[in-house]
């Protein structure tokens, strides 16, 4: 009895280690064995998986949006996909554990500003001329974009989808109700219309103090202007040059010094901006393709008006005309893809012609490809005014591999001088530069 | 050697066994005492492999890349980063230098965070526990309130907060300026110095309740005749807290202290949630800054060497904390 009862505990056991084992070997990730077979015929029923940003209202609203155009490319082709949208939040942490892991979408959504950083990891595969005549070539893409998509000299990352830029939305009943006929083209226009708008907790602008992404992209526009860059040829930073310590000091000094944002700005990092904006608390706002968010507040196209962020003088050209940083979004295939004909086919798709008119029109942002930017949709006065700024004078952000770091770090010395300036305390040319260049220590060396 | 043992020594002799014997004088006996002393390995044996690949595994790889230049170039096949020696240590440590001297500060700002959240949150789950001890009208229910924030999960109640402690509209603001007119203005709590209080309110409010539950389990062991005895030697109540209660907690204490401040230096939830991916420098928690040196800028190497002497500190803060509590133990029992 006693060796049977023993018996069986220990097949019981070994049934258990086995499980473990056979768990174990599950969460070491499936084989796939579908092979990658470029006839058009063989990609079906083929299951490609997508790993969309959010460009919409919510998670939700992104797959409501995205859900019947990919209907339409399984219907075309025969490859199904499977949909994950990603909040902002998280993308970055979930491409970096698919990088590290080797486990990922098939294709995948980054922000343009990772392009070359995801690039230097080698996670996403190279579009090179024979990739790129396979979606009709690299001319029907607007070279600003391009240029946002990896390291200058390198084949792309990544392939643009959605395109934005800056613009200053202004208020026009605020402006008219002030006497101010037209919106400001250098930054002392504005910051004296600001003042005149500031006024009984009413505010000329309204800023997002504690975003560093957006702190980054104003004071990058700032010292571009300056002709100032933040890396050198070498790729070396230069945060702490006499050029952008100005131009930190300026974005800063709106709440600092001119006193036109409120104080409590410093503390915005979940788009309030755009409320302040939309309810009237704040008469101007800096912000990338902002139609959509505005209207989900409630204000109308025409009770704003958008021009071009202001330069340092009236008419500026070249560098010291630049008025937005090249916004985006841009698809990019993951180089361990065991689907790669499956998922260049949905880069196809998806940057074709019609699709990047529905899906740009549903989102309120520019079509990069060029083609599809004649459609009426993109004919509206704001996103005119953003084409134009996007082709003319609009500046990809340093695509160089630590350009994460930067954000980080220059981002959040921002955030914390205007904590400062929000608290009261002075912020001088020397606690600018004192925190840039702490910023700077800690770069990486390469 | 085990196959020719002689057969009248095969175990286990009883009814039939004649019959069988042949077959069993055959199971070499030495097999029998293996599968006996094995089975218990055995049934540990799952145990230990996920102790293995949860805990030891990860260990290992974390301090073998904290040895290594592991930067955004390698991620993708770690095993080419280049050995980088004690170079990232080196860095961590040295505190006159950017980075070093950034981890000190975020040791320092960790330390004081720890021990202000320890302390109070100890003291008013001591008072309360105390308070709840004998039984009156609407204990169970006050019981189960004082439990709340221990039992939300934590996102939603870290959310809450920081919308309650917004400059403009947050309700803490509406309350000590607009109603009780304490403060002159708004103050930011959010950004500035005042991050670091925000983050110790909310700290002591989320941990509070632990230390309370864990006191008051521990005040049901003392026997009421203790109390009854001293009450009847003219004992007062704050005689009676400092020489039968604090002493008979002294065991729960010991745990309850050493896992708290544990389980706050490595807090990661609060300021992730309060500020975002980027802390104030006030409140640059240490758990924080090190996501930020590694996941943010991508360098593991020196995200794995911060993260391996934060292990050796809280190893040693534990080790010396036990020593010192049980020596001081072992004096009172002798």
């Amino acid at each position: 009895m006693r060796t049977s009862s023993t018996s069986s505990r220990l097949l019981a056991a070994t049934a258990l280690v086995a499980a473990l084992g056979l768990t174990a070997t599950a969460c070491g990730g499936g084989s796939d064995s579908s092979g990658d077979k470029s006839d058009p015929a063989s990609l079906k029923g083929q299951t490609i998986t997508y790993w969309a940003s959010n460009q919409g209202t919510s998670l939700d609203n992104d797959k409501q949006v995205l859900t019947p155009e990919l209907n339409k490319f399984t219907q075309q082709t025969g490859i199904k996909v499977k949909l994950e949208v990603i909040g902002w939040a998280d993308l970055l942490n979930r491409i970096l554990a698919a990088t590290t892991s080797g486990q990922g979408p098939d294709v995948l959504n980054i922000g343009n500003t990772w392009s070359a950083s995801l690039q230097a990891t080698g996670a996403l595969m190279p579009w090179d001329a024979s990739a790129f005549t396979a979606i009709g070539g690299k001319d029907r893409f607007a070279p600003a974009a391009i240029a946002a998509a990896g390291a200058a000299g390198k084949d792309p990352a990544a392939v643009p989808l959605y395109s934005m830029a800056y613009g200053l939305y202004y208020n026009k009943k605020m402006f008219s109700d002030a006497g101010i006929a037209n919106p400001p083209k250098t930054w002392s226009e504005l910051v004296d219309d600001a003042k005149k708008l500031t006024t009984g907790g009413h505010y000329g602008l309204a800023v997002e103090g504690s975003n560093g992404s957006e702190n980054i992209h104003h004071a990058f526009v700032l010292a571009k202007q300056r002709g100032s860059d933040w890396f050198d040829a070498s790729g070396k930073a230069t945060f702490d040059t006499p050029a952008n310590v100005a131009a930190v000091k300026q974005y800063v000094d709106f709440i600092a010094a001119d006193k036109v944002a409120a104080k409590g700005d410093a503390e915005y990092s979940q788009n309030q901006t755009i409320t302040d904006f939309a309810t009237g608390k704040a008469a101007m706002m800096m912000w990338q393709s902002a139609a959509t968010s505005i209207k989900a507040h409630g204000m109308s196209p025409d009770q704003y008006g958008v021009v071009p962020v202001p330069t340092q003088t009236a008419g500026a050209t070249g560098d010291a005309g630049v008025t937005s940083m090249v916004a985006g979004i841009n698809l990019a295939v993951f180089q361990n893809t065991k689907h790669k004909a499956a998922a260049e086919a949905l880069v196809k798709f998806m940057t074709s012609t019609p699709e990047q008119k529905i899906l740009n029109g549903t989102y309120g942002s520019l079509p990069p490809v060029k083609e599809a930017q004649s459609d009426p949709a993109f004919q509206t006065p704001d996103l005119k005014v953003l084409a134009s700024v996007l082709s003319s004078s609009a500046a990809p952000l340093p695509q160089v591999p630590n350009e994460s770091q930067f954000e980080t770090l220059v981002g959040t010395a921002i955030k914390d001088l205007f904590a400062d300036a929000a608290a009261g305390k002075p912020v001088t040319d020397d606690s600018v530069k004192a925190a840039l260049t702490k910023a700077q220590q800690q770069m990486p060396a390469s | 050697m085990t196959a020719t043992a002689p057969p009248r020594q095969a175990p286990e002799a009883g009814p039939g066994s004649s019959k069988t014997a042949a077959g069993r004088r055959l199971r070499p006996r030495a097999i029998e005492r293996l599968r006996q002393i094995g089975l218990p390995y055995l049934l540990l044996l799952p145990a230990l492999i996920a102790e293995l690949l949860i805990h030891i595994v990860p260990m290992f790889f974390g301090i073998v890349i904290s040895f290594k230049n592991l930067t955004l170039f390698f991620i993708r096949n770690w095993s080419k980063a280049p050995w980088a020696g004690f170079d990232n240590y080196r860095a961590a440590i040295k505190i006159h230098e950017p980075i070093g001297q950034a981890l000190l500060h975020s040791f320092w700002v960790t330390l004081a965070y720890t021990v202000l959240s320890v302390a109070l949150s100890w003291l008013l789950g001591t008072a309360a526990a105390i308070l709840m001890q004998d039984s009156f009208r609407g204990r169970a229910i006050m019981r189960a309130i004082f439990l709340v924030p221990y039992a939300l999960p934590a996102y939603a109640a870290l959310i809450t907060w920081t919308f309650m402690f917004q400059q403009d509209t947050g309700l803490v603001n509406h309350v000590l300026h607009d109603q009780l007119h304490v403060t002159s203005n708004k103050p930011f709590w959010l950004i500035g110095d005042n991050s670091f209080w925000a983050m110790v309110i909310v700290s002591v409010w989320k941990s509070w309740p632990f230390a309370f539950l864990a006191l008051m389990a521990g005040l049901q062991n003392i026997p009421r005749e203790l109390y009854e005895a001293a009450a009847m030697d003219g004992a007062g109540v704050w005689q009676q807290i400092r020489k039968i209660t604090m002493p008979s907690l002294r065991p729960v204490n010991q745990v309850l202290v050493l896992v708290l401040f544990l389980w706050t230096f490595n807090d990661f939830n609060t300021p992730y949630v309060m500020f975002g991916q980027s802390a104030p420098h006030q409140a640059d928690l240490i758990s924080i800054h090190i996501y930020q040196s590694s996941f943010i800028t991508w360098n593991f190497g020196s995200g794995s060497a911060m993260s391996v002497l934060l292990l050796l500190f809280l190893l040693l803060v534990t080790a010396v904390y036990l020593l010192f509590t049980s020596r001081k133990r072992g004096d009172a029992d002798a």
